[in-house]
């Protein structure tokens, strides 16, 4: 356990981060100019980060692979951002909401970051509508909010159902400010494809140019990574289609230990899958369940259409299973049940994996006009997409893969185990535990970014002023540029038949299958095995045409899902590893008779931090205890 | 279905593009337009073929990456969606389908579908911000907004920065995406405060991009997937007018 050491600050929860700011080193401002930073990603995180070390007056270099740093994936946010403003007087404060944090990541989270999260979203609504964010408002002209998430109280900010992009434009704005300053230089259609250490520190990146192909190496100080979650392992999920983990991956090889990598969120209300070439699944906003009921018919494979199945023939089984919180349990909890019934051969649609989600009741108590004023914007978007009234007939819904909570292991101060290396936002662990809370995403990531980073760097960067600007000459970049360089020779010269992504895809089934709501120990011990069958395969029968000196999405592509095998195979690990259910985690083995996760607080109140130890050898388990000395551990109930 | 695909195929920004013929067979109506160009880029790979290079990402009409002209019309022939949300189920068996690139001298193309949007950014660049350091931000109440201010200030915000608007326009013009930016910070208070510097600082950085002159036609308005609407090259004149 001797190298993780989390560097939590003395004192009571609510002033470790106030003394440790109190405390930190600092860095003259004539020093900053000299200190370069790398960068990678421009989300709500990257952009942020960014755009605050530009105004602290570093040298900045920012990198996003999509031709603008506007198009990053917290574009697609929808709810809502949370702050513990308390502006509805409704009992609201930081500490119910890092409460509710820990309490919905199932207690596997540290408790000193989730306060430190909920500390500064207040500051960051200040900041956004500062920057123009406009978010809901009163008739009064004060900031609206809504309850979010099943929480009791309504500290959710939003801008329709839309927040996640009027927030990345804010945060794209003020990174254009700096990039005009200056202070900022950015690199777009660039995508990160290895770590620079010298000396064990991270001093670099070797990039590639994805319009030339060109192999560039960038040299910093410091090097951040901002790079977003990993959900697209499923092949099949909420995220964009290019959404990857390679830069993270490339990073844990070279020595960031790997935090609770099984983590990930399946989120419940998504567009069910249309046809076997579907790209993506779409998220509909987890607030229909508001007014819409989950049901599936009470016979099996019933195909009549949804409307002429009968009240006495339709088993609301959320309702009928959890009388208390009803179509409002967690999203964990909710997206199970949908698997549970379709598995059990309830399933709607051609192919069985679907359920209702029907509004006919509202519709019929509150008049089409304010369901059309609540969700229009959602039955429009599901309308578009599958062809369906929703007014007329229920929606068609399944879980997705979502949100990874899993992520590089950080400390207090957001560094991995790599010095000079960082992580923010969905790219660390530290946040959300097993499970995030609805909203808590667009908050975490923009408090690492903006608030957070920016001083917790400086206490690296102020032992680096001696260190001049360094040369990509040297011998480290040279090596690992080779390396590099090798990875993609090799990959090109298979000279197979298939194309990256139907071994994606055939990777993504396994993992859905067996990695996904529900786990088992047979099941994840045949995943294993099944990975590195498609594996091998991948490295004996891909295809890519063209060279890789020019434009090559498919080259791209390859090198992202050649990633994902060795990130999966770490995935299941860990899901074997830990013994019990908590959160999104929930292995069959570990539930109470009446079907519920079952957690293991003796033996499991740990983060699980993952070594890479080299190409063919198995992974070195590290173990963070969690010690919870402000919060009782509590069993979740949604009954 | 069957479908006939017209598809402009150009290797670099020098080559001489041209359109070259696919026949797709088994196309689903439940299909997106764009899972339809990954099953025809599936089977070029399978037979050693360049894809068909274009950009996309987010897949749900968000990020603004996909874009190209599909039957003469920017994202398509359905109104207010992006490529990406476009269902085959609004074409038909036998049906020819005529694919491009956005054509605009400011956006050049890079390879077959794939264009240069940069200029989009080099024009926030030039003032497409509110100046307040990361900190200095007031207590978010203090600054109060109309409601009706406010909703019309996101109705403009929600550009996705496309570039349909310009591929539409027979000029060329980036009115409507530089109109929606402004309008956005002249509805608020926040951004009045620099609004002259800005609205100057962008146009200036549109015209010397080589973007062309707004003459009113609204076929920017027309194809915006985002509704955005023509008043705010309305307000945008105001601004810009006021600004000297």
């Amino acid at each position: 356990m001797g190298k993780l050491i989390s560097k939590i600050p003395e004192g009571p929860l609510a002033m470790k981060w106030t003394n440790y700011k109190a405390s930190v080193k600092l860095v003259n401002p004539a020093n900053k100019k000299k200190l370069e930073i790398i960068v990678i990603g421009t989300g709500l995180s990257g952009a942020g980060a960014s755009s605050a070390l530009g105004e602290l007056g570093y040298s900045v270099k920012t990198f996003c692979y999509q031709d603008s740093p506007r198009r990053a994936h917290s574009v697609a946010a929808q709810g809502g951002i949370n702050a513990a403003k308390n502006y509805q007087n409704d009992g609201d404060s930081i500490y119910r909401l890092f409460y509710d944090m820990i309490k919905g990541g199932d207690f596997r989270a540290r408790e000193a970051n989730v306060y430190r999260a909920a500390e500064v979203s207040n500051q960051v609504i200040d900041h956004y509508t500062a920057l123009g964010v406009p978010f809901a408002r009163d008739y009064g002209g004060t900031l609206d909010t809504r309850s979010f998430g099943g929480v009791q109280v309504s500290r959710t900010f939003y801008s329709k159902g839309q927040t996640g992009q009027q927030c990345l434009l804010g945060v794209y704005s003020s990174l254009n400010r700096q990039i005009k300053n200056g202070n900022v230089k950015m690199y777009p259609r660039r995508e990160m494809l290895d770590l620079v250490l010298i000396e064990g520190k991270a001093r670099g990146i070797i990039a590639r140019n994805l319009l030339t192909g060109a192999i560039e190496r960038h040299a910093a100080h410091a090097v951040v990574l901002a790079t977003g979650g990993y959900g697209t392992i499923y092949f099949l999920s909420t995220l964009a289609v290019n959404s990857n983990a390679s830069a993270a991956w490339k990073a844990h090889k070279r020595g960031a230990f790997f935090a609770n990598p099984s983590f990930i969120q399946i989120h419940p209300t998504c567009v069910p899958q249309l046809n076997e070439f579907q790209a993506k699944l779409t998220l509909m906003s987890e607030s229909l369940r508001n007014d819409g009921r989950v049901w599936v018919p009470k016979t099996k494979g019933d195909t009549r259409p949804a409307n002429t199945i009968p009240e006495e023939e339709r088993d609301y089984y959320l309702e009928r299973k959890y009388p208390a919180f009803g179509n409002l349990v967690p999203r964990d909890v909710a997206s199970r049940a949908a698997k549970e019934r379709c598995d059990a051969g309830y399933g709607i649609g051609e192919t069985g994996l679907a359920v209702n989600l029907d509004f006919r009741d509202s519709i019929k108590k509150q008049g089409k006009e304010v369901i059309e004023n609540k969700y229009g914007n959602l039955f429009d978007m599901y309308k578009t997409i599958t062809g369906i009234d929703s007014y007329e007939e229920p929606m068609r819904i399944y879980p997705a893969g979502h949100y990874t909570m899993g992520g590089l292991w950080v400390d207090y101060e957001l560094m991995t185990t790599i010095p000079g290396l960082y992580a923010i936002g969905e790219s660390n662990f530290s946040d959300h535990g097993a499970n995030r809370l609805g909203a808590a995403s667009l908050m975490q990531t923009s408090g690492d970014g903006y608030f957070i980073l920016p001083n917790t760097i400086n206490n690296y960067l102020a032992e680096e002023i001696r260190v001049p600007k360094i040369s990509t000459d040297k011998p480290e970049f040279i090596e690992t540029e080779k390396a590099v360089i090798e990875r993609i020779n090799k990959l090109i010269s298979i000279k197979g038949k298939h194309n990256a992504s139907s071994f994606h895809k055939r990777l993504g089934k396994i993992m859905w299958d067996y990695c996904g709501m529900v786990r088992n120990e047979e099941g994840l011990k045949k995943a294993l095995t099944l990975i590195k069958e498609v594996k091998d395969e991948f490295w004996s029968d891909l295809n890519i045409p063209g060279d890789s000196s020019d434009l090559n999405q498919e080259l791209e592509k390859a090198g992202r899902v050649s990633d994902y095998f060795e990130l999966a195979e770490l995935l299941v690990t860990d899901a074997l590893n830990r013994n019990e259910s908590c959160g999104a985690h929930f292995r069959e083995e570990y539930q109470t008779p009446d079907g519920e996760a079952l957690r293991n607080d003796e033996e499991f109140a740990f983060v699980a931090a993952w070594e890479y130890a080299g190409e063919g050898k198995p992974h070195i388990l590290h173990k963070e205890e969690l010690n919870f000395e402000n919060v009782e551990m509590k069993v979740r109930s949604y009954k | 279905m069957k479908l006939t695909l017209k598809i402009w195929r150009q290797k670099n920004a020098k080559a001489k593009g041209n359109f070259e013929t696919y026949k797709m067979d088994n196309v689903s109506p439940r299909m997106a337009f764009l899972e339809m160009l990954d099953a025809l880029n599936k089977m070029l790979v399978e037979e050693d073929k360049d894809p068909v290079g274009f950009d996309h990402d987010c897949r749900e009409g968000i990020c603004g990456s996909c874009g190209m002209y599909i039957n003469g019309h920017p994202h398509g022939p359905v109104p207010a969606i992006t490529t990406c949300s476009l269902s085959m189920r609004y074409f038909k068996d036998g049906d020819t389908i005529w694919v491009e690139p956005w054509r605009a001298k400011p956006f050049p193309v890079i390879k077959d579908l794939i264009v240069d949007r940069s200029a989009f950014d080099k024009i926030q660049i030039a003032g497409g911000f509110i100046s307040v350091n990361t900190g200095a931000a007031p207590e978010a109440n203090s600054i109060l907004v109309q409601k009706k201010k406010s909703d019309d200030a996101f109705d403009s915000a929600i550009c996705i920065g496309c570039g349909a608007c310009v591929a539409a326009c027979k000029n060329a013009s980036a009115m409507l995406f530089v109109s929606a930016k402004i309008s956005q910070f002249a509805l608020l208070p926040q951004g009045r405060i620099e609004a002259k510097d800005r609205v100057r600082a962008m146009v200036e950085k549109m015209d010397n991009l080589g973007f062309g002159n707004c003459s009113n036609t609204g076929a920017c308005e027309a194809e915006c997937p985002k509704q955005i609407k023509l008043t705010n090259i309305a307000r945008l004149n105001r601004e810009f007018y006021k600004a000297f």
